[in-house]
């Protein structure tokens, strides 16, 4: 999308909440949405004297997310302490990891229509989350103009793993595609929901721009905390153009903390960031190292589902499916198993992915559930694909017969068919009957279409299958409209 | 090895310690004494001992992932400065 003669240069640095039960170090409660300060204990409230216990299920969803995302994990990792002051952390510092993460670096694969592309992965490690902090009297919650701050240390400790890429990615429509596929696998393997709404998916990305050709980066800057796929992209957009912007003027990029503003879709500095930050890391001597051993890592591998852009593959070469068509079938878990039992029922994939991505698709928006949850299963579907494919139901009544399917979770579509009178009138001389009626009902079109007004063709066409409910065989009524038309 | 008073500013900055001028002086001798003693490691040839982090020859002491009873939300806000009704109250933070 950059201009002419100019790269943007962009890597991503991602928060997921893991999903688990209790806390990363405490065995409190890891839920989101309960009354403030219900979940809390000495531990996540830093009381002198406490020691932390990492959360095994915690430690195995991380490992398994890395190597969902093709990482290595390294035999030896260990936590570091990151020292910092803020009403969020009570313990003045957060557990964290720094140079010996639970997962090393990998390569991530992308499958897109215009090519795949690879992101190279630097790093994935294990850290405890923040406190909320709720800021009263400032508007909309925020911290500014706020008369104090109330913290909820509900979050406090809650696992998170952060990932981070190089800066491999080039504009804000491939870092929402990748961060998309990042997304739905994590999501494919049950470590989190990954819902950037609740914030248990979070994103910031570092920009840069050069002149092509140019191997050095440029300065970057740090967007925070888009808090939508659609934002990500247009986030990382603007900052790229305000970027060019800024150079073509012949000045220099600063380097700082943005902030997309939503309402009016441009960027602004958050924090200049000229002085680095000093968190004087050190080896967290309350925790022992962790050595993820072979026989760990061989369980937690088998145990695995197929990944999204494994299964956006094996769609296009299995079904002969287009790339964008495979991609939105492939990269939610639960519409690809719809999807695939669609496909064998009616034993042919093309047709089962127009009716997965066409009205089965519309009705999950309209209805806002899950596959999964839907009346309408892959087998009452394949029953309405059959009679659509035999003729027995045309392509207008069939959008009533999916109606019926949903409406009515009982009933097959051939017993909806039957009881709506919605089969195909083929018959040659009921529809001759309704023609002629048309016909003779219109003379002023008529006579404008011996005039030369062809078009109106479709005129006498939709007459037909108005007064038949939708139900007239199309072939079957233009050939009958054109010899009454034509003939005399 | 001596620090710097520029040194001593910035970790007593980190800490969030307000030093007055003499303070600077007689800690920053202080600290440096420490540094000192703890440097004489480095006479030591150590090229082949990896950095030892943790003493103990212990690894992977994990705890199952089942809730235990937490403290009450009263509990949780008993030693609370400045308590509200849904948590712990914080002076405005400085932008």
């Amino acid at each position: 999308m950059s201009r002419d003669g100019w790269e943007a240069v962009i890597g991503l640095e991602i928060h997921v909440q893991l999903q688990t039960r209790t806390k990363m170090f405490c065995r409190c409660a890891n839920r989101y949405g309960d009354p403030p300060n219900t979940n809390v204990c000495q531990v996540c409230l830093a009381h002198p004297g406490v020691l932390p216990v990492p959360n095994r299920a915690a430690v195995h969803q991380a490992i398994r997310v890395g190597m969902a995302l093709g990482c290595t994990i390294p035999s030896w990792s260990q936590f570091h302490r990151k020292n910092y002051f803020y009403p969020d952390n009570p313990k003045a510092y957060q557990i964290s990891q720094y140079d010996s993460p639970l997962c090393g670096e990998g390569v991530f694969h992308v499958p897109a229509p215009g090519g795949a592309f690879e992101v190279r992965l630097e790093r994935a490690h294990i850290e405890e989350d923040a406190a909320k902090m709720i800021h009263a009297g400032g508007a909309g919650g925020r911290l500014t103009g706020s008369a104090s701050s109330v913290v909820d240390f509900n979050r406090a400790g809650t696992p998170l793993l952060e990932i981070v890429t190089r800066p491999d990615l080039h504009s804000g429509e491939d870092a929402r595609r990748f961060l998309n596929l990042l997304r739905a696998t994590i999501v494919a393997i049950g470590a989190s929901d990954a819902d950037m709404e609740k914030g248990s998916l979070r994103c910031d990305a570092n920009v840069s721009v050069r002149r092509v050709g140019d191997t050095a980066l440029g300065t970057k800057t740090e967007l925070k905390n888009m808090n939508s796929f659609r934002y990500l992209e247009r986030g990382i957009n603007a900052e790229i153009e305000r970027q060019i912007g800024v150079l073509e003027a012949g000045d220099r990029v600063r380097q700082a903390t943005m902030h997309y503003d939503v309402a009016t879709g441009t960027v602004h500095v958050l924090r200049s960031k000229e002085e680095a930050n000093d968190y004087r890391y050190f080896p967290e001597p309350d925790l022992v190292p962790l050595e993820p051993d072979a026989a760990l890592l061989d369980e937690l591998r088998a145990a695995l589902a197929e990944l999204p852009a494994a299964r956006i593959e094996r769609f296009v070469g299995q079904y002969g499916l287009p790339e964008p068509i495979a991609e939105a079938l492939g990269t939610g878990s639960e519409l690809a198993r719809w999807f695939e039992e669609l496909a064998r029922l009616v034993g042919d994939g093309r047709l089962a992915a127009n009716w997965t991505l066409g009205d089965f698709s519309a009705h999950l928006n309209a209805a806002g559930v899950v596959p999964a949850e839907s009346p309408v299963t892959p087998a009452r579907m394949a029953g309405l694909v059959r009679l659509v494919e035999s003729g027995a139901v045309g392509t207008a009544a069939a959008k009533q017969v999916f109606a019926g399917l949903v409406d009515d979770p009982d009933a097959s579509a051939e017993a909806i068919v039957e009881a709506r009178g919605l089969g195909q009138i083929g018959d040659e001389a009921a529809l001759a009957a309704v023609v002629d009626e048309v016909v003779a009902g219109n003379p002023a079109q008529v006579a404008q279409f011996r005039a030369g007004k062809v078009q109106l063709l479709g005129f006498f066409t939709g007459q037909v299958m108005r007064q038949t409910g939708g139900r007239a065989e199309p072939k079957t009524v233009q050939r009958l409209l054109r010899e009454r038309l034509d003939g005399s | 090895m001596a620090l710097t008073e520029q040194e001593i500013r910035h970790v007593a900055r980190l800490a969030r310690l307000g030093l007055r001028d003499d303070e600077v002086e007689r800690l920053g001798a202080e600290l440096s004494s420490i540094l000192a003693h703890v440097s004489a490691i480095s006479a030591l040839d150590l090229d082949d001992v990896p950095p030892t982090s943790h003493p103990l020859d212990l690894t992977n002491v994990l705890a199952d992932d089942e809730p235990r009873p937490c403290l009450s939300t009263e509990e949780a806000l008993l030693n609370a400065p400045d308590p509200a009704p849904e948590g712990f109250r914080v002076p405005p933070i400085g932008a």
